[in-house]
């Protein structure tokens, strides 16, 4: 059996990429992906742990977080939809009307 | 008993009096105003004739009658109740103040009658006769205190009556920070007494002072007490050092200083002293203090109103004058005389004032006694009544002045804190007394007429101005007879009315002075001599003012430097303005303003402020706006959290 820290390892590597995707690149749809990415990285984690554990609740987390993913790229995608007919850019430093 | 059992009824009236006139009666004619104010303070005097009625009949041991409505103040030991109390004391207080009272609001509605300020006037003296009657009422210091104060405010009120003159806005300040300065003692006064007995009540102050033994050799607690409200008393009953608040109080309207400042208000500092006379009694150095002080209050005011122009101004230094007599009488022991002559004064100066204002009122507000002259004859009533409060204050034999100021001398001469220089001092007074009361009448009434005759319509007050000068100059008159069996060797009504107010915790004390005095060869005697001075001074000022009207300029050319001096008013004024008031101001100008207020606690405020906006400022900057930047804050945030949790984590 793979011992817990890899996949703990890999799952963090994941979630630095989502954080450093979501932090330094421009497209709204790469930071959208940049998030999938780190809710992916968590759901390794919590699989790996019901495994190592031998308990089925980190996977019923696994497929909430699945299902609220679900929703959240549903809305997420609505929004880049309108944002990029309004302002003709997927540029997420350009979206700041609400800046003061 | 109705009255007895609802003591308040008293003060209340006027005070509802005050509200309707106060606050609702903008709307309202003159006439309502007219009956509310007279209504109230007239029902007010009935009540008290009905109290000294149901009074009489009370047995003697319950005599100090006190009733206590409610709980007022409690706080650890401290305990105040709104308790009133009467006795003899009391109802002559209480008689005097809402008759002569009454008599001035019924003047009042003549000499007012085409101010603008109508309402506002009665409800002010509505409001004073409130204070006035808890003051006397009060059956402990701290309701006295609020009674005390609260006539200050009323007086400040009426003397910057007209608020829109600078001069009488700033003697109304003036009367109300000169009276703090006292008030400042008199509240000391009343923390000693605290600490001392425990207790404010007068019956517990008073039984508890009794038991004490005399202070006489040095100062004690009692001492310290009695020169602390003294100092009080001096401020309001305008005494050396603080009476300079009330010849400038003459700013207000003439009725005002009839019933404030001669009959009712500035007598209080008396009635305080006469009031703790037990306390005074055990510490002879404040008694000594009220003696010195009333004789030397005396004399001045009398020698700076010899020389005043100002019809006003005369009266009020007079009143100052006949105010330390009050004094000297409770220094030297005679507390019924002071308290006699406070009644008889609260007469015959009432009666001057409202005679003086009759002469403003004929004259069109002229005040300036070389302005006047010959009015004898056009104002006849207003003439008469004056002309006899003149024979009273003199103390010509039989008028009310004459009885009480020599009974006062009397027991200068020869009671038991007799003092032969006070005594002497005191003649002397009397004769100036005289002497500048004709001299007013005189220039008023007498001679040729120095004022305009074309420009002036001179006429004779009406009805309602003239009532209160009848019923004053009868009292006047008459009011002595009170005390006047004694002269015979009878008995003294008044005092013995008042005896059980005053003998009970001296009794040994008085008994001896009176057996000294009941000589009647003695009292003829010593009669005599206020009577004479106050003969001289008639005498002078008749050749000065009426025979040789050529005189008196010459007397003050001859005579620069003294004149000088008492036409200035030993320049005391001006001495408290460069002893206390210009250093004052200099302190708080630019000590306490310009640096303690402006570069202390204005700075450390605005610095605050300031701070507050730059940290804002600078703080601004991390709400860019964009999202990722958010995002590191996030991360950084979060990875710090871990940090600090792995570094807990055993």
């Amino acid at each position: 059996m793979v011992p817990i820290p890899y996949y703990l390892a890999l799952s963090a590597v994941l979630f630095g990429l989502g954080v450093a995707g979501f932090v330094f690149k421009r497209n709204v749809l790469t930071v959208f992906m940049a998030i999938e990415l780190m809710l992916n990285a968590v759901n390794l984690a919590f699989v790996a742990f019901s495994r190592a554990l031998g308990q089925p609740e980190g996977q019923v987390f696994v497929f909430f977080v699945i299902v609220v993913a679900a929703a959240e790229a549903a809305v997420g995608l609505g929004i880049v939809i309108v944002i990029a007919r309004n302002r003709q850019s997927l540029n997420v430093e350009r979206i700041n009307l609400l800046k003061l | 008993m109705f009255v007895l059992e609802h003591l308040w009824i008293i003060p209340l009236l006027p005070l509802l009096g005050a509200a309707a006139n106060g606050l609702f009666g903008r709307a309202w004619p003159r006439k309502t105003v007219n009956g509310i104010a007279l209504g109230a303070t007239g029902l007010a005097f009935l009540a008290t004739a009905e109290l000294a009625r149901e009074f009489a009949r009370l047995d003697p041991a319950q005599i100090p009658w006190t009733r206590s409505y409610f709980t007022w103040i409690m706080a650890g030991n401290f305990r105040a109740d709104y308790a009133l109390q009467v006795d003899a004391l009391t109802l002559v207080m209480l008689g005097v103040v809402t008759g002569v009272g009454w008599l001035i609001h019924l003047y009042s509605t003549g000499y007012m009658a085409d101010d603008g300020g109508y309402r506002r006037f009665f409800a002010y003296l509505n409001l004073f006769m409130f204070f006035m009657l808890t003051l006397v009422l009060a059956a402990n210091y701290v309701v006295l205190f609020v009674g005390w104060e609260g006539v200050g405010l009323s007086s400040y009120l009426l003397i910057g009556f007209w608020f829109l003159k600078k001069p009488a806005t700033d003697a109304g300040n003036k009367a109300f920070w000169v009276n703090r300065i006292g008030d400042f003692g008199f509240l000391l006064g009343l923390f000693v007494l605290f600490r001392q007995f425990g207790s404010l009540d007068f019956s517990a102050v008073f039984s508890g002072a009794a038991a004490m033994p005399v202070e006489s050799a040095g100062a004690g607690v009692l001492t310290a007490a009695a020169l602390l409200l003294l100092a009080g008393a001096t401020g309001k009953s305008a005494q050396i050092p603080l009476y300079v608040w009330l010849p400038d109080a003459m700013e207000g309207p003439t009725p005002v200083s009839a019933l404030i400042h001669a009959a009712t208000m500035v007598a209080a500092g008396v009635y305080v002293v006469a009031r703790s006379h037990v306390l005074f009694l055990h510490a002879p150095m404040a008694m000594t203090a009220v003696a010195v002080i009333g004789c030397l209050t005396a004399l001045l005011a009398a020698t700076i109103a010899l020389v005043q122009t100002d019809i006003k101004k005369v009266l009020a230094y007079s009143t100052i004058s006949q105010l330390g007599y009050m004094f000297l009488g409770c220094g030297v022991g005679a507390f019924a005389s002071g308290i006699f002559h406070l009644m008889t004064h609260a007469f015959f100066k009432g009666l001057l004032f409202l005679g003086a204002g009759s002469v403003l009122h004929a004259l069109g507000g002229e005040q300036d006694l070389r302005r006047m002259g010959g009015l004898r004859r056009v104002i006849p009533w207003t003439y008469g009544t004056m002309l006899l409060a003149s024979l009273a204050i003199a103390g010509a034999p039989g008028f009310s002045g004459f009885f009480s100021k020599d009974e006062i001398l009397l027991a200068a001469r020869s009671g038991p804190h007799a003092n032969l220089v006070l005594y002497t001092l005191g003649v002397l007074t009397a004769g100036l007394t005289s002497f500048y009361t004709f001299r007013l009448l005189f220039l008023v009434f007498h001679g040729a007429p120095r004022y305009d005759e074309s420009q002036t319509q001179v006429h004779e007050s009406p009805r309602s101005m003239l009532v209160p000068l009848v019923v004053l100059a009868a009292l006047s008159l008459a009011g002595g007879w009170w005390a006047a069996p004694q002269l015979v060797g009878g008995r003294n009504y008044f005092e013995s009315y008042l005896a059980p107010v005053f003998v009970a915790p001296a009794a040994t004390e008085i008994a001896e002075g009176e057996s000294a005095v009941r000589t009647p060869g003695l009292i003829g005697a010593l009669l005599s001599a206020p009577v004479v001075a106050g003969l001289a001074g008639f005498l002078v000022a008749f050749w000065l003012y009426v025979k040789r009207t050529d005189l008196p300029g010459r007397v003050a050319k001859s005579l620069p430097v003294p004149h000088r001096w008492l036409a200035g008013k030993y320049f005391v004024d001006e001495l408290y303005g460069a002893a206390i008031v210009r250093p004052l101001l200099w302190l708080s100008t630019n000590v306490l303003w310009h640096r303690v207020d402006e570069r202390a606690i204005d700075a450390a405020v605005n610095g605050l402020g300031r701070g507050a906006a730059r940290s804002g400022d600078s703080l601004r900057r991390l709400n860019s706006g964009n999202t990722r930047t958010y995002a590191a804050w996030v991360v950084v945030g979060a990875v710090l959290l871990t940090t600090v949790l792995m570094w807990m984590a055993p």
